[in-house]
């Protein structure tokens, strides 16, 4: 650090710091993944608000009360409940250098996340089946671009929790893959806070409207 | 199981959960997702009300996940989490309020239009 005093005229002034200080190994990937996130954020409020703007245009077509199953939605917000609370599970498997448990614990969360997903696309395909197509109405498609976007990203937090799970049975818990699991546990649990704003929003406000 | 702080510490700037936390987390998010959903599907209450309940339940139930789930805390990463979610929250605030304003007084003060159903 150059902490010298201006007044002294005849030291070399330093502007910048010339002894770097150390920089461990990925020590500001969680920060910097936090901030991914937030990045996230953004692209759902927009998405909410396209929704929040077109959910009232049904152009004469089907209405969230002819269309949404609120056992099904809340069967589907117990899956990925159920999903967040093993995934601590498996951070807290992770913490005591348990490789088996984490393994077990991350398989169900995966599982529970597959649940959704089926739950989900079961609902998407129902609804193109009986017409209710994205290109039917504006509240549609803002319906579907909303949790459509949200199952991709559960679709894509599968695929990096299986990469993940062949990571540790192939290197084990090291310090590299427990940072990996650290921010998969950040995006899964972010997830289930857009969820929260989803059967709100879209659901339970839908069958009120 | 739940007493491990001394694990804790070994890595600076990540905050961890204990079992205490996850458990607790869960069944506070168990009460508060079911709530709103039993409010919609019985209808004890008018519909204002009930809507705004089950805002002020996802609101909850949102901070619940940020602390129990997420291990959001004013200290972790020397408050650098804190600051960008304040930040975000911000953004987004100021998007969807403005978006509904501007769009709603859009859709006030559009010409009257034939109604499109009855177009060929």
């Amino acid at each position: 650090m150059s902490t010298r005093p201006l007044s002294a005229p005849d030291a070399a002034v330093e502007f910048y710091d010339f002894d770097e200080h150390d920089h461990p190994d990925g020590h500001s990937t969680m920060l910097g993944f936090w901030i991914y996130l937030m990045s996230d954020c953004l692209i759902f409020a927009i998405l909410f608000a396209t929704y929040a703007v077109l959910g009232g245009n049904f152009a004469t077509g089907p209405g969230p009360r002819d269309l949404f199953e609120l056992p099904l939605v809340a069967l589907n917000t117990a899956m990925l409940l159920f999903s967040s609370i093993t995934y601590g599970f498996a951070m807290l498997s992770m913490q005591k250098n348990w490789v088996g448990k984490t393994q077990f614990w991350l398989a169900v969360t995966g599982l529970f996340g597959a649940c959704f997903l089926a739950i989900e696309l079961y609902e998407f395909s129902h609804l193109i089946h009986i017409g209710a197509t994205p290109q039917r109405s504006g509240f549609l498609s803002a319906f579907f671009t909303l949790v459509g976007t949200h199952g991709l990203h559960v679709t894509f937090g599968i695929i990096w929790l299986v990469t993940l799970m062949i990571q540790v049975s192939r290197k084990g818990l090291i310090q590299a893959n427990k940072r990996r699991l650290m921010c998969l546990s950040l995006f899964w649990h972010f997830l289930d806070v857009i969820w929260i704003g989803v059967f709100t929003f879209v659901y339970l406000m839908g069958m009120l409207r | 199981m739940s007493d491990h702080s001394h694990e804790t510490t070994h890595e600076s700037g990540e905050a961890h959960g204990s079992m205490r936390d996850y458990v607790i987390g869960f069944v506070l998010s168990v009460i508060l997702t079911a709530i709103p959903f039993w409010l919609v599907m019985a209808r004890p209450l008018e519909g204002g009300i009930t809507a705004a309940l089950i805002v002020i339940f996802a609101a909850v139930q949102m901070v619940v996940h940020m602390i129990y789930f997420l291990h959001m805390s004013p200290k972790s990463e020397d408050g650098w989490t804190l600051t960008s979610l304040i930040f975000t929250l911000i953004i987004v605030t100021i998007m969807l309020a403005g978006s509904l304003w501007v769009m709603y007084h859009l859709n006030t003060n559009m010409m009257p239009m034939p109604d499109m159903s009855q177009l060929p």
